[in-house]
Parts: C-alpha cells; structure tokens; sequence
C-alpha cells in the first residue's frame, strides 16, 4: 500500500521521517534473528594405518553417491498454499431457513443444522414436512433467508458426518456377466433402518420447535419459486 | 387565435426559499428537506435539520417539489432558524399524514418483506379470496 504519494514524478508527499513514522514499525517487536546452526563439517580427518599413508586422511562425512542422473531433474516448486476451512456465510447460522437452489430438491425450503469439517452444510427438511432428508448442501447453492427457527435445544447427533452420508460400496463389481445378462432390473437397495431412525430421531426435535410459529411448517412445505415482476437480486430474503 | 389568457398560472408548486422537498439522490435520498437559498438553475443550498440532512446544494433534477412551504424562512437562514421555523410549521407531522407519505412507506415496507413474510402475505391473500369470492 502506498501511503506516500506522488507529488511530482520522484517526490512524495511526506518526507522520509514522516513516512516511518505513518509506517509505525518503531511499535514492533524487534526479536533477534536466531543465530544460524552452524553447518555440520562436511569432511572429518581419520586415522590411517600403514607407513607409507602417512598418520591421518581427510574424508568427507558423507560418501558421494555413486549414481548420478544423466540429466538434471529439477526440483519441484513446494507450494505455499494450504487449505483453509471454508467459510460459512454469516448470514447462515444453525437454525437458519435455506432455499436450495440446484440438485433435485431445488425450490425447497430445508433448516440449516451446522457446518461439517467438509465445508458442506448439513440440512434437513424436515423430511415429514417436505421430503428433504438429512443431507448435505453446497453454500453456495443456497439462498439464506432471514427466518431462523430455534433449534438452540436441538442437538445435532455427531454421528453425522461427512462419511456417514458417502455411498457405500457394493461387494460385487460392477459388469459381471451374471449381473449383464440378469436384465434391465437392478434390484433396489432398501433404505437401511438405522438411517430412517436417525432421521425420525433428529427430525421429532425439529419438528417440536418448527410448531412453536404459526405458519412455519407450511412455510418449510411450500417450495420457492419466482412470478412475475420478482427479480432475485432485488429482494430481500 | 390564442386560447384565453388567464392571470392565475396553473403551476402549485415553485422553487423558493422555504420549499420543502422530498430528495431522490444521494445519500440523504427520501429525506424531506427546505430550500434556504436558490443557487442558480440548476442547484439550491437545502436543509434539512430535523430530517437529517446537512446543508448542502442540491440539484432540482434529483428532488421533488413538495406541497409544502415554511412561509416563514427568511432567505439564506443559519441552521438553528430553519430548525425552529421547521419545527414550529409541523411539517413533518402534515408529512407523514399525507397520501404520498402513506404510499411511499407502504412500498418501503413491500420492498423490505423476508421470504417468510410474503409467505404469510400469500395465505392472508387466498383468506381473503375465499371470503370475497364466496358465492
């Protein structure tokens, strides 16, 4: 950033004391820069026997490697970026209405439960209300709305995390002669129980703080959608 | 042929000293306002006090001219003379009562509605179909 502007091409605006002073690096800590470690020595002298060679021999501490590559590989470029968690909107807190806007539950109103170390949103319907399940949700595939419901009693099972909404993975490959010529009928996996019950079990508390205001459950029901005259930028959610 | 000429002019409402004015630009924008002191065609020095607007100029085409006048503003007043000659006229109380006011706030509050209020809106709407429809 360039506090001292330019008043004319090579002159700035403030002068060389000013400038420190505006700089305010005189406020910082100076810590001593640590001393370097020396270097390890690289040869060592050894004794050496027989007459003629002489009392000792200077010999590198580490043997040079007999193999060399033909061609210089180079070295790759460590990378100084890491990954940072990502960031949860503010508008979005637990108990916050969501209107999902991409995937087959588009339109529907879901309540927004917490954030998974993913970075994914975990939400749900509640599926009594209007057939969204216990799922997770890109942020930024979400409008956040400003209605809240108070789900400060609700606790979240931990048990939903990241990998307790990956696929599972089926025993037998796929393309197996007998799977091929068995015919366009795959059988349909039935939804395990405990997920069912985990759903049920979540959503009851949901549900108990959904009917504290009027209209909400209709609300969540209801799916979003645009008419005529509304532009999405222009409203308030 | 000329149409008859009459002496009484059709316009209402002037740029004048004491003017109350409804802004419609900038950061003061829906403020009501007077004009103290007319700079030329095109800007005026305004005011607004009570209103909350600092004294600035303020060009014609980004405000409205509203019925209202503060008969008594001298030309060119200091900040505490409008203030009381606003005060004393009860402008903003005639303000709030008319139509125009009414209707501005409505649309305000129409424009400021969450995604739940307008769900609300819509079920007090189908309420009242089903009452006035009813055969």
């Amino acid at each position: 950033m360039a506090r001292n502007s330019e008043v004319s091409p090579y002159v700035g605006k403030l002068s060389r004391s000013k400038v420190f002073s505006k700089k305010g690096l005189y406020k910082r800590q100076h810590a001593a820069a640590p001393a370097a470690a020396e270097p390890a020595a690289s040869t060592k002298t050894v004794k050496v026997g027989g007459k003629a060679n002489g009392e000792s021999r200077v010999v590198p501490t580490a043997r040079a490697p007999a193999y060399y590559p033909s061609e210089d590989v180079k070295a790759k470029k460590v990378s100084r970026k890491s990954i940072k968690p990502t960031k949860l909107r503010s508008t979005i807190t637990p108990g916050t209405v969501l209107i999902l806007l991409a995937g087959r539950f588009r339109g529907k109103r879901v309540v927004f439960l917490n954030q998974l170390p993913s970075g994914l949103l975990l939400v749900t319907g509640p599926y009594k209300v209007n057939g969204v399940p216990v799922r997770r949700v890109n942020q930024a595939y979400v409008i956040a709305t400003s209605t809240k419901v108070d789900i400060s009693s609700v606790t979240v099972d931990a048990k939903f995390d990241d990998a307790y909404f990956t696929k599972e993975k089926s025993a037998t490959r796929n393309g197996t002669e007998a799977e091929f010529f068995k015919g366009d009928k795959a059988e349909k996996k039935a939804f395990p129980e405990s997920k069912a019950a985990d759903q049920k079990a979540l959503d009851k508390q949901i549900l108990s703080a959904v009917a504290q205001v009027p209209n909400l459950a209709k609300y969540l029901a209801a799916t979003f959608g645009l008419t005529k005259g509304q532009h999405a930028h222009l409203m308030k959610f | 042929m000329s149409a008859p000429q009459s002496s009484v002019s059709t316009f209402k409402r002037y740029v004048e000293v004491g003017r109350v004015v409804l802004l419609n630009d900038g950061p003061s924008s829906g403020k009501l306002a007077t004009i103290v002191e007319i700079i030329d065609h095109n800007r005026a020095l305004i005011e607004g006090p009570v209103t909350g607007v600092p004294r600035q100029s303020f060009a014609y085409r980004r405000l409205t001219l509203t019925p209202f006048v503060l008969k008594k503003l001298p030309r060119a007043a200091g900040t505490t003379t409008v203030k009381k000659v606003w005060e004393a006229s009860e402008v903003s109380a005639k303000w709030e009562a008319s139509s125009w006011a009414k209707k501005r706030a409505a649309q305000q509050a129409r424009r400021n509605t969450s995604d739940f209020d307008r769900f609300e809106i819509m079920l007090l709407k189908k309420q009242r179909r089903r009452l006035v429809n009813v055969r």
